[in-house]
């Protein structure tokens, strides 16, 4: 008796779960494989099109015989690079229809044009001409002509289907695309934008932790960036930050703090002189890596803080009996409290970050050196139309973010042993 | 100790100063005024002696008395060094200095001979500025976003600084951005189908979601390990590494442009967090209730209908809320999916726009009022809901 309920248990346990489980594996676990699968293809943009026959109907009456009618089908193959094989074509007529010249190929029967044209090859183009004759001498109807559309059916290989690999993708990922430059851009992008996300997370929690006038009301201002939706904030910044009339360059040459516009997002590096030293800082970047921390610090604020209200008050009573100052109470108290909440964070938000797309995409679309591993995805895939490669690309990610968390948690259990 | 806590003091206080008229200057200036400078040194010297005098006057005279006669002294001194600005900005002058000698009455020479006062007091001005900075730097950007809406090309052009609204003119002059953009590029045709993807994907994430939950909180199968780690798993995996493998496929079976087609994707991204979230509070409802619906013969379907949902209220509506606004904000699905101007949903159609460089940014700001509203008041409305949520499952982001 006990056996079967706990079958019966199991047999729910799997109907509830397996839509969900279902979805999931066919739209997210399953392309993961399909990637794998079209990085080691040379496939394009245009390929991915499954080759169509097509035909563009042309009806045209012929002058001084109002009962003959002249079509004409232009027929093609919609694919550039593949062929159709056993190309069908059907077509329907009024009833009083009679066909004048057939073609070879066709067959008229039962007030339908019915033709097999065989294979064709890529690009291939004919002019089918057929001229009808009513044959009750009635008036054509040439709209109503029109409106019939001719059926087209062929088969055709799927270039996705084939099992013609190369490496080439890899090759050309690793050798020809600048990857060192990119792998580093990607890398200062995510590192600093997580770093200073997590450093303002600590700042603002530990701020709102103090009790003042609009607290409640300053946790919800904070959280704004967070939740909004990334394209207006993007274009408000870009509005803001834009050279020519954009608010802040006007603020700051109204104020003489500067004497000529800033393209902080236009320009690849600014050259800086500082205790006379003079560096090159990536302009574009940094800037882009001011709004990922502006747009997600947040995250960190609302964990921090969750956590920054859970540590017991005892503690602070403590400290100040002993006479403890602020800061010290802050290094010896608070920062040990949270570390468990940052390291978790820190993984969080580098994986997030490593990934980000559409804020670089919205605010610099990749230009002026703030190309990252994520855009590349896309300027490959859909700029430069090469799909394998934009696959290869995305592979490479896969394969980093993989190395990532095996080396965090490695770290980490170590750190929980030591413990 | 005390001649340098005393000078430490003031220094920190008239930075604090110089920090909040600052931020008065530049709203000013985005007003129309001409304000060329931000007088620095002077208001820097008016504040350490301010800071000083304070110290020494100490509780002789009423602590109202003094703030009044020494705001009304600074707002002479500024009004005379700046002149012909309107009254407005000096009443904001009078207020702040009134609100800044409020902080500093409450430090006296003895609070400053205390142990630890120094720190004490930068703590205190750190925790002042940061509110202020922060608050100034996140609504900054949604303030320009707003009121360049209610601007012109031409007066923009004119005066790139000149923020100010003429609320004397007509309604639809003053809201010409917004009657454009839902006229002639048809945003009200694209706040239905963000609506429709949205409510769409909130529905369909629940009906997999919550018997997914129940069965992960609650029975005994299987897998039922994996299952929940692989969850965790499956939500810190990124979006872009899939783009390329939908596309190809939706682009095959004819999914592109098709509110269908994102419903798919919508619900397959947000279903790990939502199962995340959810199976966590089931597990806190108490089980006894489920033994006796057994006893009572009812069924698994009843179990979730009848005593699951109806308990669980709160969360299902943290998790829906939490969906809703994630689909309303997706955009790397809309951009790759979507290229018909027809099937666009509103990040789509902003980012569309954006592409035109003839498109006054008016129209571009207008729009993004339009989907950022919905989210903000959602966020603003359900904020505790909201809050407890984001710290337990966290928004993918």
């Amino acid at each position: 008796m006990k056996d079967t309920l706990a079958n019966t248990e199991k047999k729910t346990a799997y109907i509830l779960t397996l839509p969900a489980v279902l979805l999931v594996f066919a739209i997210i676990l399953f392309p993961i494989f399909a990637n794998v699968w079209i990085s080691f293809k040379e496939v394009e943009l245009k390929d991915i099109r499954i080759p169509e026959p097509r035909a563009k109907k042309i009806v045209k009456t012929i002058s001084d015989e109002p009962s003959k009618i002249k079509i004409i089908y232009k027929l093609r193959n919609s694919s550039l690079i593949q062929e159709i094989r056993d190309v069908s074509f059907k077509d329907s007529f009024p009833k009083n229809f009679e066909i004048e010249n057939l073609d070879k190929r066709c067959e008229y029967k039962k007030f339908s044009l019915k033709c097999e044209f065989g294979n064709w090859p890529a690009k291939y183009k004919e002019n089918l001409q057929v001229i009808f004759t009513t044959n009750d001498g009635s008036k054509i109807d040439k709209k109503r002509l029109k409106s019939t559309k001719p059926k087209l059916d062929g088969k055709s290989d799927n270039i996705l289907l084939n099992t013609n690999f190369t490496l080439k993708n890899f090759k050309k990922v690793l050798f020809e695309n600048e990857f060192v430059d990119l792998l580093l851009t990607t890398f200062y992008y995510t590192f600093f934008g997580t770093v200073g996300s997590i450093v303002f997370g600590i700042l603002t929690a530990q701020m709102v932790n103090q009790k003042f006038y609009g607290r409640t009301f300053m946790r919800s201002v904070l959280l704004f960036p967070y939740v909004a939706p990334v394209v207006a904030l993007a274009y408000t910044w870009e509005l803001l930050l834009d050279p020519n009339s954009g608010t802040l360059n006007s603020l700051l040459l109204n104020y003489q703090i500067i004497e000529t516009p800033i393209n902080l997002l236009g320009q690849k590096y600014i050259e800086i002189s500082f205790l006379g030293f003079d560096f090159k800082l990536r302009l574009a970047l940094t800037t882009v890596i001011m709004f990922e921390i502006w747009r997600y610090f947040p995250l960190a604020f609302l964990f921090i803080l969750a956590r920054l209200q859970a540590i017991p008050k005892e503690l602070y009573e403590a400290a100040d009996v002993d006479g403890a100052s602020p800061f010290q109470k802050f290094f010896n108290i608070t920062l040990p409290q949270i570390t468990a909440v940052i390291s978790i964070l820190f993984m969080i938000r580098f994986i997030w970050n490593f990934n980000k797309f559409e804020d670089v995409f919205l605010l610099t679309g990749g230009a002026s050196g703030t190309r990252t591993l994520p855009i590349n995805v896309y300027q490959q895939g859909f700029a430069i139309s090469d799909i394998g490669m934009g696959s290869a690309v995305s592979i490479v990610i896969v394969v980093l973010l993989l190395m990532f968390m095996f080396f965090y948690f490695k770290l980490l259990g170590k750190r929980v042993d030591e413990n | 100790m005390r001649t340098k806590n005393t000078i430490l003091f003031s220094l920190i206080s008239s930075i604090f100063l110089i920090f909040l008229i600052s931020i008065w200057k530049i709203l000013a200036t985005l007003q129309g005024l001409s304000i060329k400078s931000f007088n620095i040194e002077i208001i820097f010297i008016f504040g350490f002696l301010i800071s000083l005098a304070y110290l020494g006057i100490g509780d002789r005279i009423k602590s109202f008395y003094k703030s009044i006669i020494f705001s009304s002294i600074f707002v002479f001194c500024d009004g005379y060094l700046i002149q012909k600005l309107p009254i407005w900005y000096n009443v904001g002058i009078f207020l702040i200095l009134y609100f800044f000698t409020n902080k500093i009455s409450k430090y006296s020479f003895i609070s400053l001979k205390e142990e630890h006062s120094t720190q004490v007091i930068l703590f205190d001005f750190l925790t002042l500025f940061g509110i202020l900075f922060f608050s100034f730097v996140i609504l900054f950007p949604f303030y320009m976003m707003l009121i360049t809406s209610f601007k012109t090309q031409i007066a923009l052009l004119v005066n790139p600084l000149d923020f100010s609204i003429n609320f004397g003119q007509d309604i639809k002059d003053l809201f010409k951005s917004y009657f454009v953009i839902f006229k002639s590029y048809k945003f009200g045709k694209y706040i239905v189908t963000s609506t429709i993807v949205s409510v769409g994907t909130v529905i369909i994430t629940l009906l997999f979601a919550i018997p997914a939950a129940y069965a992960v909180a609650r029975l005994n199968f299987f897998g039922k390990t994996f299952l929940s780690t692989s969850i965790l798993i499956i939500y810190m995996f990124p979006a872009i590494v899939l783009v390329i493998p939908l596309y190809t496929i939706f682009s095959q079976l004819g999914l592109r442009n098709s509110i269908e087609g994102l419903l798919i994707v919508y619900t397959a991204t947000t279903l790990p967090v939502a199962i995340y979230m959810l199976q966590g509070y089931f597990k806190s409802i108490p089980k006894e209730l489920e033994e006796a619906a057994i006893l009572d013969k009812l069924s698994w379907f009843g179990i979730i209908t009848k005593i699951i949902i109806p308990l669980s209220i709160p969360a299902i509506s943290s998790v829906a809320l939490y969906v809703f606004m994630i689909a309303w904000n997706e955009f790397l699905f809309s951009l790759m999916f979507l290229d018909n101007p027809n099937s666009f949903t509103l990040s789509r159609a902003i980012q569309y726009l954006s592409g035109d460089a003839e498109t006054p940014r008016q129209y571009l700001m207008a729009g993004s009022v339009v989907v950022t509203l919905p989210v903000l008041f959602i966020f603003v409305y359900f904020e505790k809901y909201l809050v407890s949520g984001l710290t337990a499952g966290s928004v993918k982001g």
